[in-house]
């Protein structure tokens, strides 16, 4: 594949790229070139302008003054509410809850719904490509409520067989667990089938859409999913900042997570009523300039037609596997059909830390290591892997020098 | 290229990575000890052989990780044989100076050759752990065990 061959897409990332100040910025006296974006993106200057203007002239804490800006804050906070539930499609708003990182969004299900619900012997069924944030709270389930952990293993290329999962699911699953997009595969999984497959037994799911919701449309009602968690830093939206979406009926069920201000009724010495949800799960001031933050990043991709940001993170998926096919030495973990464009590979003799070493100097900024999916990497049978993730801002340009980083560090290692 | 990646990469890092000197498991250990980098998963794990006169009379390691943690475990099994407990940490101290950069004691002209091909690593401060994962394990052998984190 050649940088003339292809088909030019209908989103100009070279025009994209003015708006991350960071992207100018030389490491070692280079080019930065940032590929590690499935840990976290950069963010343009409208969620810095956006978040700085925010607190520089309207902000102050939400639902608790009366006076002139803690109302207009408290509107800037409900309307960053709005745009998220649009941006996934939710029913109504008191199905989005601010949390502060997918991580966080994921425990407060474990802890909230799943944990009233099991006991022990019953079953939690996951798959073998989960970050450890979608680990790590059903494993808690696990010590404390004798919880069982049914695993889903993946095909060799990374893909996940809807039967597989299927069959996983028995008479005692509480829960399906799932990614919609696995940070080291890339692989995209078939959600809509998987939901309508639980459902079909009566059980629900929940999605980690930490990677999803950056390169997919999201649209939960379509989808029927139950839960699903997003984080703000991959969205190219600030840090602190994270959504649970989670159906109405569900969440009018579920127990606060954490308990404080904002996320009460009534207190007495003696006794204490709940908010309605999204208050009840939102104890504590919430993150308020980072919901402002959020609403921007998402009001950026918007902006965007996002068929063709997706086209165009494929097409440096596409040329970045294609010119991989030159280094006999580099194994590609992840090859499903569809995927995301996340790249993870091996590379013979050489540990990913020193191949991530020797790219840094070239300025290229991969991540190297077991990417917190440690059952992944055991699946793979491997300690660790090289991932170099795609962005919206990045090029073909990019994905040169990387191929070059590559050859220099063979060089040196191999 | 970077002078500071020549440096880090030099031949007799990528040897001692390549073909690790005593490398293996002692069946006899005296003190053993497992450690652990979370951050990478690198692991290693240090058998000793220590006599009666406190000297470690055999030191073997298994492992697996990058190519600064099997080295920098190689060239410590291959020093420290021989040694005295006491002269095996005092030997660890000044190593740690070396690659966190600062100003190396307590160590004689020969030791401070020989370890000087670990200098390179204080130019990359993300990697000390790296470095340092096989010492401090063996530290943690020679204390009675265990389990070594480089966290």
């Amino acid at each position: 594949m050649t940088a003339q061959s292809s088909i030019q897409p209908a989103f100009d990332p070279v025009a994209a790229r003015d708006d991350f100040e960071i992207l100018a910025k030389k490491v070692y006296a280079k080019p930065l070139v940032y590929l590690d974006n499935a840990a976290s993106a950069q963010k343009p200057r409208q969620v810095l302008d956006t978040m700085r203007n925010f607190a520089a002239s309207e902000y102050a804490n939400v639902h608790r003054g009366v006076h002139y800006l803690s109302a207009a804050a408290t509107e800037r906070y409900e309307a960053a509410r709005e745009t998220v539930r649009k941006f996934l499609n939710a029913a109504a708003h008191e199905e989005i809850v601010f949390t502060k990182g997918g991580t966080e969004a994921i425990n407060l299900v474990a802890y909230s719904y799943l944990m009233p619900r099991i006991a022990a012997g019953d079953e939690i069924v996951l798959t073998v490509m989960e970050h450890h944030s979608n680990i790590v709270p059903w494993h808690f389930l696990r010590e404390r409520n004798g919880a069982v952990l049914r695993w889903v293993d993946v095909r060799d290329d990374g893909s996940l067989d809807p039967e597989a999962l299927d069959a996983a699911i028995g008479p005692k699953t509480k829960l399906v667990a799932l990614t919609h997009i696995s940070n080291v595969l890339g692989t995209v999984t078939p959600l809509k089938d998987i939901v309508a497959r639980a459902h079909a037994k009566g059980v629900p799911v929940l999605v980690d859409g930490c990677q999803g919701a950056v390169h997919e449309v999201v649209d939960v009602h379509d989808l029927d999913v139950d839960f699903y968690a997003l984080t703000g830093h991959k969205l190219y939206g600030p840090t602190g900042i994270g959504v649970l979406y989670g159906k109405a009926a569900h969440f009018k069920t579920m127990r606060p997570f954490n308990g404080g201000g904002e996320m009460i009724q009534e207190v007495t010495r003696d006794l204490v009523t709940y908010a309605d949800p999204p208050a009840r799960f939102e104890a504590g001031t919430p993150p308020i300039i980072e919901s402002v933050g959020l609403e921007a990043a998402l009001d950026y991709l918007a902006s965007f037609d996002r068929a063709a940001v997706k086209a165009h993170e494929h097409d440096l998926l596409m040329y970045a596997r294609e010119a991989v096919r030159q280094f006999n030495w580099l194994r590609v973990i992840g090859d499903a059909p569809g995927k995301a464009s996340i790249l993870s590979f091996e590379a013979e003799g050489m540990h990913a830390h020193d191949l991530a070493t020797i790219l840094d100097r070239e300025g290229v900024a991969v991540r190297a290591g077991h990417h917190c999916a440690q059952p992944l990497m055991e699946r793979f049978g491997v300690m660790s892997t090289t991932r170099a993730s795609f962005a919206l801002y990045n090029t073909r340009a990019e994905v040169d020098v990387m191929i070059e980083a590559l050859a220099k560090a063979r060089k040196i290692l191999g | 290229m970077d002078d500071s990646l020549r440096e880090l990469y030099q031949e007799v890092i990528l040897d001692h990575s390549r073909h690790p000197r005593r490398f293996g498991k002692l069946e006899r250990a005296t003190n053993t000890a497992q450690g652990y980098n979370p951050l990478c998963g690198d692991r290693v794990t240090i058998y000793l052989i220590v006599g009666q006169d406190d000297r470690i009379a055999d030191i073997k390691f298994e492992g697996r990780g990058c190519a600064i943690s099997q080295a920098s475990a190689s060239l410590m099994a291959d020093m420290i044989v021989g040694r005295t407990v006491a002269e095996a940490e005092k030997l660890m101290g000044g190593f740690l100076n070396l690659v966190k950069g600062e100003e190396v004691r307590d160590l004689n002209g020969e030791d401070r050759e020989k370890l000087d091909v670990m200098a390179g690593v204080s130019a990359f401060p993300m990697r000390v752990k790296c470095a340092t994962l096989a010492w401090h394990t063996m530290k943690s052998a020679l204390e009675g065990g265990g389990a070594a984190k480089t966290e």
